[in-house]
């Protein structure tokens, strides 16, 4: 984020020096307008490293705000559908948040730094939505994305790196606690949180301080296999652990054009992150309606018999389209082949028998495959580590 | 309670994998184990502090990801990690790199041979063409062809007509492929020595053949039509070591209700009527069961735990006769640092890989030439891996566990037992080797954990050391395998099955062959069948 990169279309973020020397095959793309590496130098070898010993991904790009003052809580209580009240101090919640009409907007994850002062982390760029929301109420909102530079350091080995990069006692740490440290005297903080299903940790630091603590993550972790991993690693580990993407598997409803494009919460299978009992949150008369009166879709699960990707698979019940599918994996730990799919009530209730209509190409020839397929209460991979505190050792 | 409906020999993966599948059809189902842990060739010991060595079988690919799958193995603890590249280093201080993305393979064979570099695409093609023949057969039971039954027939029909569909020219190559040897077959691609020996490797691992014999171009094969997550010719690291394996199975088994006795060594399976009663172990033990599936090599199970006199003759001759010749040996190294080659970066990821000395096929043949003078090769064939580079879990950060394969290792010495001074004499071959390459490896060493075929064959029981418990050679592959007109998982005894690597699609940490006797076994017994089927390949 040097004055020079200003002017080039795409932003480089604080690591960037680091990342360029590292990225071996120059496979780059772009994310909220920063090059971000797609892959360093195996997309394969680098998802392993997330699941055996340690990945480190550039989350620097990720919107950042900070919202703070007396009504801090009060404002994201109104903003999202959970209850914003149950995230303690130095504790991080996923968040999910609405329109009035209970269309889902963004998801994110909500750090609680004191009892005024929060951090929201967005998919999507949030400013005025946040405005918006911040009418009446006694809060401050700065957007401090370009201020703080961050790292997810991910996978088995990831809590012995970080404690050798002097985060101590950081296996006491549980999921979803903030901790704070000092690195060459600014503030450390490491969360408990991540985007792979896995033991693992994000840490938020200034962006003059990045490439220093890269350095120290990287000497400190080469004993134990650190390797940097780029988005399309990330994107597999997301998809075993059962994540969802906003403009992948779901529009988020600002964007949204065509009517009945949008999704809710309950039709996102995130009915554990609507808060009913709180009286008031953006979208709530919607989404009572919507519970009492029935979903139009539901978000499922798939075990797909085989092992081709389901991607962008129609699904079919009896020969007749139910749903599409948004995104698909191979599962190369779990070994399965899971797909996230839309289905239309009332179909795709668990256990619920399914057709997955695939189309591979292999020497430009397309085959197409009607693969069974079956919806499932959770994906397989779901490792005891991830739990785990105090967090193990490798 | 010593009465079960199944007994299986060795737990192994594959009597594992069998057993597994024998419980899931609801039978109660024990697996006899002579030493006092399980996993017969896929097996990690902590023989050195804070070292874990896989002892025999060292990577995995050909692991059906079919049964990985069915058994939900992956929660059951196995992670397959998969390694990139691989390196040759040559006598003249360069190397040749086997790099994983297709960029830096081209650029490397080219430093070498411009002309191998594109060679290489045509070798790839040819090679996977073969591939694609073989992998739909790994999950079936090979069909009798001297069978009128419909499903050998129909079977014998699909097969013949993968082959026809080639057209006449890829059908000649085909025919000579699987018949010739892996040196001819290079030979027609490349001209390099370095890039020959590299690819080379695969066709003689495992065989008591060498790199010029007949027969060596389909063992390059069965090294390459393994996948990991659907790459095919991928090969990766358990975690933990490949002890993981038989250790995911075991839970596997026991999720089922099997059970495993371990210290159960079989004298002889019991047989009343013609018909397989159980085992009789050398403790005097006995355990009964109607179904007993043997999981040791067929020579060891034909002639040592069977009763010649309830066996018809020929099927003792076929015993005696099948080639079943050790070949290799192994040291697993502990060691106190990484060590350095010559001229290779020590950071370069070519090192997490398959790592070579022999830069000819004149060398790797000169090798051969010393088993059968009846000794180790005094200029080894190494196939050599630091798991502990991909894996952190098998020595302590910072130090290094070093897995050695060791090729030409004879199961005889001038035609005697191996002595002790024999071992200690083939473990200095093999880190001559290694140093001659790397200036500070001999410091490094903390511990050896040396094998020849004789610790081979005490230790794990396949005869001669012998790592795919027989040859895969034509003459032994398909419905040849064990024997012609035995191949489908079936013994001559009433009740009686195999189900080892002796068996179709052969060795090589499958686990194919447990789950198709399981489903000969089920079909016999008229259960329902609960062995996946193989995944479509294209």
């Amino acid at each position: 984020m040097s004055a020079e990169s200003r002017d080039h279309m795409l932003l480089t973020t604080p690591f960037h020096s680091r990342i360029q020397q590292a990225c071996e095959i120059n496979d780059w793309g772009i994310w909220m307008g920063y090059t971000t590496p797609n892959a360093y130098f195996d997309v394969e070898l680098e998802y392993f490293a997330i699941r055996s010993t340690t990945g480190v991904f550039d989350l620097s790009p990720i919107n950042k705000y900070r919202i703070t003052g007396p009504d801090a809580e009060a404002f994201l209580n109104r903003m999202v559908t959970r209850d914003v009240s149950k995230i303690g101090v130095n504790r991080v919640g996923y968040a999910v948040w609405c329109n009035d009409a209970g269309e889902m907007l963004d998801d994110g994850t909500i750090f609680r730094l004191g009892p005024q002062d929060f951090r929201l982390c967005s998919y999507q760029r949030t400013d005025e939505w946040l405005g918006w929301c911040a009418l009446g109420f006694d809060v401050q909102i700065e957007n401090e994305s370009e201020a703080i530079a961050a790292l997810a350091v991910q996978g088995p080995t990831s809590c012995t790196v970080l404690t050798l990069a002097g985060c101590a006692d950081l296996n006491q740490l549980k999921p979803f606690g903030i901790a704070h440290y000092e690195f060459e005297g600014v503030p450390l903080a490491v969360s408990r949180t991540g985007f792979t299903g896995d033991l693992g940790y994000e840490i938020w630091i200034a962006p003059d301080k990045a490439e220093a603590f890269w350095d120290r993550l990287f000497e400190v972790g080469r004993d134990y296999l650190i390797k940097p991993i780029g988005s399309y690693a990330l994107n597999i580990a997301r998809i075993e652990a059962g994540f969802l993407q906003a403009r992948v598997d779901f529009v988020p409803a600002e964007e949204a054009v065509r009517p009945g494009r949008t999704r809710s919460p309950l039709e996102l299978g995130l009915e554990w992150q609507v808060d009913f009992g709180k009286a008031l949150f953006n979208g709530r008369e919607a989404l009572l309606r919507q519970r009492d009166e029935g979903c139009r879709y539901r978000f499922v699960l798939l075990d797909v018999e085989g092992n081709k990707p389901a991607d962008h698979s129609f699904i079919l019940k009896n020969g007749k389209t139910v749903g599409t599918v948004t995104s698909a994996a191979w599962c190369p730990t779990a070994k399965s082949n899971l797909a996230f799919a839309q289905i239309e009530m009332p179909h795709g209730a668990p256990g619920d028998e399914l057709v997955a209509e695939i189309y591979y190409q292999r020497e430009l020839h397309w085959t197409r495959l009607l693969a069974p397929c079956k919806v499932i209460d959770a994906p397989l991979f779901n490792p005891a580590r991830r739990r785990q505190t105090p967090a193990p050792p490798h | 309670m010593n009465q079960y409906d199944a007994i299986v020999i060795g737990a192994g993966h594959n009597g594992l994998t069998n057993a597994a599948y024998l419980a899931k059809a609801g039978l109660r189902v024990a697996v006899m184990e002579r030493n006092p842990y399980i996993g017969g060739a896929t097996v990690s010991r902590e023989l050195y502090e804070g070292w874990y060595y896989s002892n025999c079988s060292y990577v995995s690919s050909l692991l059906r990801p079919e049964i990985a799958r069915d058994l939900e193995l992956p929660r059951h603890g196995l992670q397959v990690v998969p390694f990139g590249g691989g390196c040759t280093f040559m006598r003249n201080g360069d190397y040749f790199g086997n790099y994983s993305d297709p960029g830096r393979h081209y650029r490397e064979i080219a430093r070498h041979s411009r002309r191998d570099a594109t060679a290489y695409d045509r070798y790839a093609a040819d090679t996977s063409l073969q591939t694609r023949l073989i992998r739909p057969y790994l999950l079936k039971t090979p069909p009798d062809p001297t069978s009128i039954k419909p499903r050998d027939l129909k079977d014998l029909l699909e097969f013949a007509r993968s082959f026809m569909a080639l057209g006449e020219e890829k059908l000649l190559d085909t025919i000579k492929f699987w018949t010739g040897s892996v040196g001819d077959y290079l030979n027609e691609y490349f001209e390099t020595d370095v890039i020959k020996a590299q690819h080379a490797g695969s066709g003689i691992i495992g065989t008591a053949l060498g790199v010029y014999s007949p027969g060596t171009a389909y063992v390059l094969l069965h090294h390459y039509m393994g996948d990991v997550d659907g790459n095919v010719g991928s090969w990766g690291f358990a975690r933990g070591g490949m002890g993981a394996i038989a250790n995911s199975l075991s839970k596997s088994l026991q999720s089922f209700g099997g059970e495993i006795v371990c210290d159960a060594d079989v004298d002889e399976i019991i047989v009343k009527g013609g018909q397989a009663k159980g085992v009789a172990l050398k403790d005097g033990r006995e355990f009964y069961a109607d179904i007993v599936v043997s999981n040791l090599d067929p020579k060891r199970t034909f002639l040592d735990i069977t009763n010649s006199r309830d066996l018809p003759k020929d099927v003792v001759e076929k015993a005696q006769n099948f080639k079943i010749r050790g070949s290799s040996g192994k040291l697993n190294i502990a060691l106190d640092g990484l060590p350095v080659f010559n001229g290779l970066d020590p950071k370069s990821r070519l090192m997490a890989g398959d790592l070579h000395f022999s830069d000819s096929l004149e060398r790797m043949e000169r090798a051969y030439d010393d088993w059968k003078a009846g000794t180790w090769s005094k200029d080894p064939y190494l196939d050599m891996m630091i798991p502990s580079l991909t894996d952190p879990t098998m020595a302590p950060p910072g130090k290094h566990m070093m897995s050695v394969f060791v090729q030409y290792a004879p199961p005889k010495i001038d035609g005697r037992d191996w002595t002790d001074e024999d071992k200690a004499g083939f473990e200095k071959s093999v880190i001559d080797q290694i140093a001659n390459y790397s200036p500070n490896f001999r410091d490094l060493i903390l511990h050896v954990e040396t094998r020849t075929p004789r610790e081979i064959e005490a230790e794990v029981g396949l005869t001669e050391g012998n790592i795919f418990q027989g040859e895969l050679t034509f003459d032994q592959l398909l419905f040849n395998r064990p024997f012609p007109g035995y191949a489908q998982y079936r013994a001559p005894i009433k009740g009686m099955y195999l189900c080892s690597s002796g068996t179709h699609p052969g060795g090589g940490v499958m686990a194919a062959p447990g789950a198709n006797a399981a489903r000969e076994i089920l079909a016999d017994l008229k259960r329902p069948n609960t062995v996946p089927g193989g995944y479509v390949d294209d």
